[in-house]
């Protein structure tokens, strides 16, 4: 779950770090006064929970309130990286002499949290290691431990940092640290973490990710972020997904998808590709969401672009019995105007071809490929046929 | 990491209404389950097995080789922590959505003691015709057959599928082993792969990855020297891209991740890489596998 950096920020600040004065404006009039109070020079950036902000144009320095609130017309409104921008934050300008890069993850590969730091922040930190790999420190370790100050002042004193800002270097990485055990964090990253003429340490922009996994138990520290809690989905019938607790991706295509288990989805998808039709959406119910299939298959329907719809279930723990009856039910309920190509295997599954067969006369297919072929076919039948 | 039918297994969670389900399902495919653990549970029986309070009380009198548990994410560190002061080596770890730090706790305390987890969110394995550790349908005989493919998969649903054309195909398995869907797994592709391998019976193996992560790219570097055919899907190479914010995951795995990267290593390598799941097949004859039913396995069935 992403955070918007005006939120991690305000757990920056709560956890010690400083970040720049700053305000959320959601008007021109408001960046212009807010502009106006942090002195006329200042920041404004778009709060919308993609990367690459600096290059979309999103983040803008200015000089005036009056050129605040021609860039706050300009960005509210507007869509970056897919997202509608309905706050600016406002920041005063910081005097910058050295822009470094700081973050804590976590690490499949050590299976523990890593430390990555480099002198050269401010820019996109993925040339940086592409090009000069020795410029980017990386501190593995255990999560049972806090982080070691020795290791950590080793790391940094390899770096060019003098005396002096390694120490107030080493107290901002252990509170990112602190914070990202704290909050459950996947990932908290700040580019640029800059050192200011008078030797202080400021985040300048924050990229926080809670744990998917953390969320419940830490509900509470979410609900209190400035804004409640973050609001990943793009789109309405996303919003309406994560509301139903289902994972939905709306895509550009016609052929409707309900099928268990993220790989089997997602195969799901490239199979339709690979037979030359184009998916409408992503939408997988499966572990504990296999109860969901009346309302997943409700979700799928409200999109109006959908011309066929194509059910595959594979059970291992999901039981398809139990699947097929709650899209049956959905069936008779809502009495989709479309062609509906099945196909089902695994745990449960002869109850539940029987189920399909029985209530709504319509034979599963026995291959994977067939069924996709059909509701292929039927999605760019009807397409054409309203074209003509 | 593989069970097989002459290794006990424990069943934590065992007397909640998946652990009672499964634990009927496992024992129908030939798993050697001796004994079960729950919290406060202890002295109740389920399919006539005793249960114990924890994985530390039930070693106390049975010996204990593997241990599966069907336990809530909020219980899972616990519970894997007490398999491994049990002293249980092999634990398959199913729980979805365990919080990522409570992961990276217990797979810590697994290595510092030399145990071995499978997952978490992993469906599990299955020896085809001796024993079947987890959730996957091992009963099925549409699904799972004796065989001499060795099959990976992150994904149970996607697994189930691959693991039915391979049977559809005239194919079985000699194992399949589930690693998970998370993004820290206690075992990677390329530890997988080694145990497969390894497997007696083992003549090709399968791998059936999805875009994200690295392990699809290290487990390509094992492929030169493994000695057999490998054919691999990875599953959702159409997929748009994510949306990802920090680039500090992308450091950690350079370029690799995308789908055109996991084809480009594993092909490669030497492995066929197919576009559909139903390709498998026919491409595990093009590389001159035929199937095969190991002797071991035909004289347990």
């Amino acid at each position: 779950m992403n955070l918007l950096e005006h939120q991690g920020k305000f757990w920056l600040k709560s956890a010690g770090l400083a970040v720049p004065r700053g305000e959320l404006v959601t008007t021109a009039q408001a960046a212009a006064d807010a502009a106006g109070a942090l002195g006329g020079r200042v920041v404004c950036k778009a709060q919308v929970p993609a990367g690459k902000r600096g290059k979309a144009g999103a983040v803008q320095l200015v000089d005036t309130p009056d050129q605040a609130r021609e860039v706050a017309e300009r960005l509210l409104g507007s869509v970056v990286g897919g997202y509608r921008v309905e706050a600016l934050l406002v920041e005063e300008a910081v005097d910058i002499a050295r822009e470094l890069y700081a973050a804590v993850l976590d690490d499949p590969v050590s299976k523990g949290p890593l430390v990555l730091f480099s002198t050269e922040g401010g820019m996109d930190i993925e040339e940086v290691n592409a090009t000069t790999p020795e410029l980017v420190h990386r501190l593995p370790l255990d999560v049972r431990d806090g982080i070691p100050l020795d290791g950590l002042e080793r790391m940094l004193s390899a770096t060019d940092l003098d005396a002096p800002a390694v120490t107030e270097v080493a107290t901002a990485v252990r509170t990112l640290f602190g914070l990202y055990r704290d909050v459950d964090a996947n990932l908290v990253e700040i580019n640029p973490l800059v050192l200011t003429s008078a030797g202080a340490v400021v985040a300048l922009d924050a990229k926080v990710s809670v744990d998917p996994g953390s969320v419940p138990r830490q509900e509470e520290r979410l609900a209190a972020l400035p804004g409640g809690q973050p609001d990943d989905p793009v789109t309405d019938l996303e919003r309406r997904g994560r509301e139903l607790g289902l994972q939905f991706i709306e895509l550009d295509g016609d052929v409707g998808v309900l099928a268990n288990g993220a790989g089997l989805t997602m195969t799901t998808l490239d199979a339709i590709n690979h037979f030359g039709g184009r998916p409408a959406n992503f939408l997988e119910i499966g572990g504990d969401a296999y109860t969901k299939a009346t309302p997943a298959l409700e979700l799928v329907l409200s999109n109006p672009r959908v011309k066929s719809l194509l059910v595959n279930f594979c059970g291992a723990f999901a039981r398809t019995d139990v699947m097929a009856e709650g899209v049956v039910n959905a069936i008779e309920e809502l009495r989709p105007d479309l062609p509906i190509a099945f196909t089902i295997h695994g745990t449960g599954e002869e109850e539940a071809i029987a189920l399909v067969r029985d209530r709504l006369g319509t034979e599963p297919y026995d291959l994977m490929d067939d069924a996709v072929q059909a509701a292929v076919s039927a999605a760019r039948g009807a397409t054409e046929e309203a074209a003509s | 990491m593989i069970v097989t039918a002459e290794e006990n297994v424990l069943v934590q969670g065992m007397t909640g209404r998946q652990g009672q389900y499964w634990t009927g399902r496992m024992l129908e495919c030939g798993t050697r389950i001796v004994a079960g653990a729950s919290p406060r549970r202890g002295g109740q029986e389920v399919h006539g097995l005793p249960v114990y309070d924890s994985a530390v009380d039930a070693a106390a009198e049975h010996r204990l080789d593997a241990s599966v548990l069907f336990v809530p994410p909020g219980g899972a560190r616990t519970a894997v922590v007490d398999a491994v002061e049990a002293g249980i080596g092999k634990i398959v770890c199913l729980a979805e959505h365990i919080p990522s730090h409570d992961v990276m706790e217990m797979l810590a305390v697994a290595r510092d003691r030399g145990a071995r987890v499978l997952g978490p969110n992993t469906a599990g394995l299955v020896v085809p015709g001796q024993t079947s550790v987890g959730i996957m349908p091992g009963f099925a005989a549409n699904i799972f057959q004796p065989g001499n493919v060795g099959v990976i998969s992150r994904s149970g649903s996607l697994g189930t599928l691959v693991a039915m054309n391979l049977v559809n195909d005239g194919f079985g398995q000699s194992a399949f082993i589930g690693i998970g869907g998370d993004p820290i797994l206690g075992t990677t592709t390329s530890d997988a792969l080694q145990s497969v391998r390894r497997h007696p019976g083992t003549d090709a193996v399968v791998i059936v990855g999805e875009i994200g992560g690295a392990m699809e790219e290290e487990a390509a570097e094992l492929i030169a020297d493994l000695g057999i055919p490998v054919v691999a899907f990875i599953a959702g190479r159409s997929a748009p891209p994510g949306r990802r914010m920090g680039h500090a995951g992308a450091i950690v795995t350079g370029n690799r991740g995308s789908g055109e990267s996991k084809v480009e290593a594993l092909t490669a390598a030497g492995a066929t890489v197919v576009e559909i799941p139903s390709q498998v097949g026919p491409a595990l004859r093009a590389l001159g596998v035929e199937p095969r039913v190991p002797e071991a396995a035909s004289a347990l069935t």
